[in-house]
């Protein structure tokens, strides 16, 4: 790229990307630092370094059992919104473009729609048909805004399919399961693998549709909520998202590889 | 194989997830729809289901509610804007500068905010922007004065533009991606200046990913109830505040229901604008 | 799946015939405590759940405790009643949202002869208005005490007396209320004192010219606000970080700080304060009964009154705890009035949910809603 050779122009553009990086991880740095506090109150600039709310973290009862219930959730959620956005992308595709578009419109709907929408939206339709809140509506409300990860990520690998593969996928619904097995699904398999992560971790964090869903049980952002709220545990939700991001950075690197493989594959 | 067939294999196939969003969010919208007309008693707290206009009148009477969902609107539109400016350089970066292991790390790191607590994160930022906080604490290092902006729109606008960068971020990624170096190289032989290739070439075919961004940095503003709670001030009502005080403090779904309905319109006629401009086209 | 096929089910016939379920009719009390259930779901105000007293109680009944904490009357009272009430078997409601859970059926009446300890609550609380309707007990008084004046002592050196400094405009900017519609009585009992000739005499019951008096000094104030607070540790960040100086709060959040070293202290102002009576009240769908009564019995016991009285900086209702309360913290009975003086007990105006009729036998006074959206008119 010739035209970029200007080292002053450059040198900018890096600066600025630097500059912006710092930005999005700043708090994140802030929130990890503070795990280390001893105080129960954050006051800037940190006044002792601890241990203790890691043993108190790992001590609290509600806290496992938060994390618990957030990983079923997610981890159902996903489930179902992997095999139903796969359905949906596998259907879609070979429609005419209209059709893929009103599909795809319909589908980002749950989640483009502001979280308090879908939310009160839910939560009044559950209200209605006497249906009590409990882990299956948040289930229920989890996966629908979940299908459209995977719907996207596999939409996007169809469309890089060579004609013949794609043309062999269009027919899905009328091949036998075992083509279906041997032929499309290991071509897929990367970006619903990818799609996935993503799903997982967007359910894992979600707050607002869970508040109106939940009923009594409680993921663990509803448990950081009312920790922020009673503000006497912060430490522990620093601990919590230290732990969190520890075990996952693992995931999210195999993630972004996948995704990553799967879009130079064309 | 016949037409009819392969028809019934694509309806077999679509019956599940469309059924699904057919009864659960179409349904609930519905729902939605329907309780927007109706009332609650205020002593017991039972939906009265008498057909009514009276959320409506109150919502467009009293210029209490205008008042937020401009102001809402407004803060979404300007950390739309924020994120397209915020995202470009590192984007570009991302996309075009770095080999494969440094473009790796750094996705990572953008995406590794989206699995840490975003309640933590925004708490995070009552830390850098209190009185006494990090941003003060840099600024007196350097001899600057104090800065002021904890629990004020400011605050708000600098927060929500921090949350959804990321989502802004991706698409522009990918869209720039996309852009085959034969045409950038074409483009510079042919003696245009690093301005004019950008303006004419990778600009135009970046809107695509700048549109779908816009769609979740706009929309996820409009509806965020949490942010405006947790970092706003005096006079940072949100639209979302507004529901989610009538659903989760006062119980009156119907007035709730009626507001989301105008937060629903405003957001689906973005959509629409966004559509035009290839929102939901590439990925 | 079951619950999937009933759900599709129950779709059809609700859209189909518009048939709307009401809710199943109420348990009748329990007459004898039985077997723990296990588990115990229970909403409470910030700082009503403390570990200090939920883990014994966890240890010894066998009944797991899960929270719910909220921050306001109408949160509580809308927390409640989502799934119809089944997500909740006690909550600890104010008076202001007790008697919105009597009429709504949300609680059930509870039988005060399973109950050990009511025989020791103090007269004044035995069966009020707020939890006790014809007669039948609908909840166990537990706590009370006033919303407090409370400043940082760094920053305003000389004590204030009145109400009246956080609506001067010299505090501009550092000033933090409560974002809480019942926030409205606080104005009208400050108004009651220096506009006399606005006839307030209860700051629950106001008329239209009178709310509006209310209303636009509230809007003056929002000039000078800082943050509407709405969590109890959103105050305690803002006095923490230096963002507010002085601001209507519970005695909870300057306990709290001054645990964390920021020099604040706290007063009932010379024009007296609004304050809250809470009860222990029941689902009237609660799915474990049996560990509700334990839970009552167990923060009725004068140890945890005690507890609960200190950290949160009220008064118990059970008069037997004073003692407890001097073995925790010498002076703390007389401290905290729970040596009951009844003239200190009639000075607090406790939280009611404003209704039409006025004391007066009119009918001219505005409800709760029109309180609700006079609130968000405040704060825009």
């Amino acid at each position: 790229m010739k035209h970029a050779r200007n080292p002053a122009a450059d040198m900018t553009i890096w600066a600025a990307a630097i500059a912006v990086l710092g930005f999005l991880l700043l708090p994140l740095v802030i929130v990890l630092l503070y795990a280390f506090d001893a105080s129960s109150v954050q006051v800037w600039p940190i006044r002792a370094l601890s241990l203790r709310w890691f043993a108190a973290t790992w001590a609290d009862e509600e806290v496992r059992s938060a994390l618990l219930v957030s990983l079923e959730v997610a981890g159902l959620a996903t489930l179902l919104a992997t095999v139903l956005g796969t359905l949906a992308a596998l259907g879609m595709n070979g429609l005419s473009t209209r059709s893929m578009q009103a599909g795809s419109f319909l589908l980002t709907l749950p989640i483009a729609l502001p979280g308090v929408l879908t939310g009160i939206a839910m939560n009044s339709f559950f209200s209605l048909l006497d249906i009590p809140f409990n882990f299956i509506t948040l289930v229920i409300a989890h996966t629908t805004f979940c299908m459209v990860i995977i719907f996207n990520n596999v939409m996007a690998r169809l469309r890089r399919l060579p004609p013949s593969l794609r043309e062999a996928a269009q027919d899905m619904g009328a091949t036998p399961w075992h083509g279906f097995i041997t032929i499309t699904l290991p071509l897929l398999a990367g970006s619903v693998m990818s799609g996935m992560l993503l799903a997982f971790a967007l359910s894992f964090d979600e707050v607002i549709v869970s508040t109106f869903t939940a009923g009594s049980e409680t993921t663990l952002p509803l448990w950081i909520f009312g920790a922020i709220r009673l503000g006497q545990h912060m430490p522990e939700v620093n601990v919590v998202v230290f732990a969190v991001i520890a075990i996952t950075i693992l995931p999210i690197i195999a993630g972004q590889k996948l995704a990553a493989s799967a879009s130079r594959e064309h | 194989m016949t037409q009819g067939r392969k028809l019934l294999g694509h309806i077999a196939l679509l019956v599940p997830p469309f059924g699904w969003l057919g009864v659960f969010y179409l349904g609930s919208l519905s729902v939605l729809l329907l309780s927007a007309f109706w009332q609650v008693d205020a002593m017991s707290g039972e939906i009265v289901r008498d057909w009514t206009l009276d959320n409506f009148r109150i919502l467009f009477s009293d210029t209490t509610y205008s008042i937020i969902a401009r102001r809402t609107t407004g803060i979404a539109l300007l950390v739309t804007v924020t994120d397209i400016i915020l995202a470009w350089p590192l984007a570009w970066v991302i996309a075009r500068k770095v080999g494969p292991r440094l473009k790796l790390t750094l996705l990572v790191l953008v995406a590794l905010p989206l699995w840490s607590s975003m309640l933590a994160r925004i708490y995070a930022w009552r830390l850098i922007l209190g009185h006494d906080g990090v941003l003060n604490w840099g600024l007196r290092l350097v001899g600057l004065p104090d800065q002021n902006v904890a629990f004020t729109n400011i605050a708000l606008w600098i927060v929500f533009s921090y949350l959804w960068l990321p989502f802004m971020l991706m698409p522009m990624v990918a869209a720039l991606e996309r852009i085959p170096a034969s045409l950038l190289d074409a483009a510079g032989d042919q003696g245009a200046t690093p301005w004019q290739v950008f303006r004419t070439v990778v600009f135009p075919l970046a809107i695509p990913g700048m549109a779908a961004g816009s769609v979740f940095t706009f929309a996820v503003t409009q509806g965020d109830y949490v942010a405006p709670m947790l970092v706003g001030g005096a006079g940072s009502e949100f639209i979302g505040n507004v529901v989610y005080s009538n659903v989760g403090v006062s119980g009156n779904v119907p007035f709730a229901a009626a507001f989301s309905l105008v937060l629903l319109g405003m957001v689906a006629a973005y959509m629409l604008l966004a559509r035009r401009f290839g929102a939901f086209d590439a990925q | 799946m079951k619950a999937y096929g009933t759900l599709l089910l129950a779709t059809c016939s609700a859209i189909l015939t518009t048939q709307f379920s009401t809710a199943a009719h109420a348990q009748a009390p329990l007459s004898a405590i039985g077997k723990s259930e296990g588990d115990l779901n229970v909403v409470a105000w910030e700082g009503y759940a403390d570990d200090a007293w939920v883990k014994p109680f966890e240890e010894k009944t066998g009944c797991k405790v899960h929270r719910k904490y909220v921050g306001s009357s109408d949160e509580m009272v809308a927390l409640t009643r989502m799934g119809g009430g089944k997500g909740f078997d006690v909550v600890s409601a104010s008076g202001d949202a007790s008697l919105r859970l009597i009429f709504g059926k949300t609680v059930q009446p509870v039988n005060t002869a399973l109950i050990p300890a009511f025989d020791d609550i103090m007269p004044e609380l035995k069966a009020p208005g707020f939890n006790t309707v014809k007669d039948v007990h609908y909840g166990v008084s537990y706590e009370w005490g006033p919303n407090v004046l409370m400043w940082n002592t760094k920053d305003i050196t000389t004590a204030p007396t009145s109400w009246s400094i956080i609506y001067d405009k010299a505090y501009a900017g550092v000033i933090t209320v409560p974002d809480n519609p019942i926030q409205i009585a606080d104005a009208a009992l400050y108004l009651s004192h220096t506009k006399p000739e606005l006839g307030i005499t209860d700051p629950y019951e106001l008329t239209q010219p009178q709310m509006d008096a209310v209303v636009a000094l509230l809007k003056e104030q929002r000039a000078l606000v800082k943050k509407y607070w709405a969590l109890a540790s959103d105050e305690v960040d803002l006095f923490k970080s230096g963002d507010a100086h002085v601001g209507a709060a519970w005695p909870y959040q300057a306990n709290t700080l001054r645990a964390a070293g920021v020099p604040v202290q706290d007063t009932i102002p010379t024009e007296g304060a609004t304050g809250w009576a809470d009860s222990w009240m029941i689902s009237a769908h609660a799915q474990h009964p049996n560990c509700a009564y334990l839970w009552i019995n167990h923060v009725m016991t004068p140890k945890v009154q005690a507890q609960q009285a200190l950290s949160f900086g009220e008064t118990p209702a059970n008069t037997k705890a004073c003692a407890e309360m001097d073995a925790l913290q010498p002076g703390s009975c007389k401290q905290y009035h729970a040596d009951a003086s009844p003239a200190y007990f009639s000075s607090i105006k406790f939280w009611k949910t404003p209704v039409r009729q006025c004391g007066n036998g009119q009918n001219t006074c505005l409800d709760y809603s029109a309180w609700q959206r006079a609130w968000q008119q405040v704060k825009q």
